[in-house]
């Protein structure tokens, strides 16, 4: 079927306003299978059902919009204290000097744009792969468009269990940036790695992560979206899970004038375990929607979804998140929660919860709620002598505990909750 | 200590009255006992003297140590030194136990202008107050009130009393839901903190509990109003009588 005039031109803009990057053999080959898919699916706009509730726009247009640069403040940098290999990308592009030696044991880093000048590579199987993979059953056009515009990005080969995470930081000095980054990650048999991701990364940001996990590999990731207000990001993670594999990943959220953060997963194993969670603060002019969707393809498996925001002054919240469960995948424990609290009428949480079960012995739940702060226990807190504000922002942290609380690691999550602190302190004034 | 004119309070989203005309003094040092039937108007006294939302003051005074306390926020009365222990605490997960309290007495040593207890100094302070009330370091850790058994919640409540040391202190119906030992653990915990610098009010619906937690006067409230006070011996003629003839005896 012909894709709408309006369509047709709001893609080949698009694509005109960036030059495909010239690589090697296997990747210009990936890059070419990726424009054509773009251009046969069309890039999204706001009457497509999968962005009901968020409009594409400014994410599709030829220009990226401004964003202004947060002023740095003078608290301690997220990951501060935790002992990691640094990769540092400002707007997008790699920073060698402020980034450590790619050489880690246990895993080796390429530069996608390095790698991608040879004629094969390992990365092969995946680049581009999983993303196609996770057209099916709903198109995402924006995962497709990085895979054919990607400037660079990681590609991380984990072939033991690093002894320290590898953290990508992405820095936005230009207010004017339009970057695209696609990172790969190949988490062989018995291996495990712990990926950290920080900061705005640019005005405008497009980032894919396929992630393949072996069978008994784990993935750890944990990830703090930049607090630059004008920022704007849409952003695709592709799993594929094999027996007995770990998938975590939670993302801390704070700000930004439009964030779209989709996660697709396929447990192909048996005995897998994927879990995703969120917390996101909105104040203002803010957009957050988290897109899940996980397939279960295998016995015995379980998943989690655990996504909480809070938002208030006119902060819109979306969640999108749904458990596919196979003829097949018997035994599947599927959790799926999703909650916002909203602190004043202004506010909005729009939510789609979806199950869509074909095995019949499964155990599957779901729910999702709004609310406003409990007034019994604020007054149960200001009674002890705690000021309202203080005890608003702790009930705050309260309704977000389950979703932090899907962070293993005790370091990473004090430093979160402690990002979380500052900044509800901050907006207390 | 606590002096109570003529309060009358009613429902603000209803056209109810519910205290009509209390009238009470509480001495520095003497522990008062409020019994009364169901819907006498206890609870929303207890309500009304901390600050809870959803009341309104039609008529009459409260003044603690002298300050009108009708005119402070809940937080503010706290750290003037009231503190009412809940029927029913309220569970708060994700929030631990312990930071809980800590921000609680941070608070108000800051409200009142005094240094904040650092973290060695306050760990060592409730890690003692605890032990006499059997609240092991479990309880300490986990989320506010999760999980608690009933008893439990009740012993969390009165050591939140002992770590923040008020001094107008009014239990609820602290019994209730409570077996005799833990009532017990409670009333001697409670018993502990009995000092000439320290009020106590205690609200309850039976006699048992003034048995652990021995009352110097002891009042009558019924439709909104006190309608006797006497000493302890009223108590256990409510227990041995009920309300019927007291009510009718001043009807």
């Amino acid at each position: 079927m012909a894709l709408p005039d309006v369509k047709q031109e709001l893609t080949a803009a698009r694509l005109d306003a960036n030059a495909v990057p010239e690589s090697g053999a296997w990747l210009a080959a990936a890059r070419a299978d990726a424009v054509a898919r773009v251009q046969s699916m069309g890039l999204p706009t706001k009457r497509d059902e999968y962005w009901k509730y968020t409009d594409p726009t400014t994410l599709t247009s030829a220009q990226a919009p401004e964003a202004a640069v947060f002023e740095a403040s003078d608290e301690a940098p997220l990951y501060d204290t935790i002992d990691r290999l640094r990769v540092v990308f400002v707007d997008g592009v790699f920073d060698a000097e402020a980034s450590d030696d790619l050489t880690l044991e246990g895993v080796t880093i390429e530069r996608l744009s390095d790698a991608g000048r040879a004629d094969i590579h390992w990365a092969k199987d995946l680049y581009g792969v999983l993303e196609t993979k996770g057209q099916i059953p709903v198109e995402r056009p924006l995962a497709a468009l990085n895979t054919a515009l990607a400037t660079d990005g990681l590609l991380i080969h984990v072939t033991g269990t690093p002894t320290k995470p590898i953290s990508m930081i992405y820095r936005h000095k230009d207010a004017s940036s339009d970057a695209v980054l696609h990172h790969v990650v190949k988490v062989e048999a018995g291996a495990s790695v712990t990926i950290l991701e920080n900061g705005p990364a640019a005005a405008r940001f497009n980032k894919c992560m396929e992630i393949d996990v072996a069978d008994t590999g784990a993935f750890h990731h944990i990830r703090a979206q930049g607090r630059d207000h004008e920022r704007r990001a849409v952003t695709h993670m592709f799993g594929r899970l094999g027996t007995e594999s770990v998938f975590k990943s939670f993302t801390l959220t704070a700000n930004g004038v439009l964030t779209r953060n989709e996660v697709v997963l396929e447990l192909t194993g048996d005995d897998a375990q994927a879990h995703v969670a969120g917390a996101a603060l909105g104040d203002g002019a803010f957009h957050h929607d988290d897109t899940v969707f996980i397939t279960h393809d295998a016995v015995n498996c379980e998943s989690r979804q655990v996504f909480k925001k809070v938002l208030r002054n006119g902060a819109v919240g979306v969640f999108q998140g749904k458990i596919l469960v196979q003829p097949d995948a018997q035994k599947t424990d599927g959790y799926q929660i999703s909650q916002s609290l909203l602190l004043d009428d202004d506010s909005q949480f729009l939510a789609k919860p979806e199950l869509e079960i074909y095995a019949d012995d499964v155990a599957c739940s779901h729910g999702s709620t709004s609310g406003a702060i409990d007034e019994d226990a604020l007054f149960y807190l200001r009674s002890r002598g705690v000021p309202k504000g203080r005890a608003e922002d702790l009930l705050v942290l309260s309704f977000l505990a389950e979703a932090i609380d899907e962070i293993e690691d005790a370091d990473i999550a004090a430093d979160i909750l402690g990002r979380l602190e500052a900044w509800l302190e901050r907006r207390r004034g | 200590m606590l002096e109570i004119k003529n309060l009358h309070v009613k429902l603000e989203e209803e056209d109810k009255q519910i205290l009509k005309g209390v009238n009470l003094s509480l001495e520095a040092g003497k522990v008062h006992a409020i019994m009364g039937p169901n819907g006498s108007g206890k609870s929303t006294l207890s309500y009304v003297l901390s600050g809870k939302d959803g009341y309104e003051v039609t008529d009459g005074e409260v003044h603690l140590l002298g300050e009108d306390v009708l005119d402070m926020e809940p937080e503010e009365r706290a750290a003037a030194g009231l503190f009412l222990a809940f029927q029913y605490p309220v569970e708060i997960p994700g929030v631990g136990n312990m930071t809980f309290l800590r921000t609680a007495v941070n608070a108000q040593r800051k409200q009142r202008g005094e240094e904040e207890l650092s973290a060695g100094d306050f760990l060592k302070v409730v890690r003692e107050k605890a032990k006499t009330l059997k609240i092991d370091a479990d309880m300490l850790k986990r989320p506010v009130n999760v999980g608690f058994s009933g008893g439990e919640k009740k012993r969390n409540e009165i050591l939140q009393m002992a770590m923040l040391e008020p001094k107008m202190c009014i239990l609820d119906e602290t019994d209730s839901g409570l077996d005799v030992d833990a009532m017990k653990l409670v009333s001697e915990g409670v018993n502990a903190l009995r000092d000439a610098g320290r009020t106590f009010l205690v609200i309850t619906h039976y006699q048992r509990l003034l048995d652990h937690i021995k009352p110097d006067v002891v009042h009558i409230m019924a439709d909104g109003k006190i309608i006797k006070s006497g000493g302890p011996e009223l108590a256990l003629e409510v227990e041995n009588n009920g309300y019927a003839d007291i009510l009718a005896e001043v009807a």
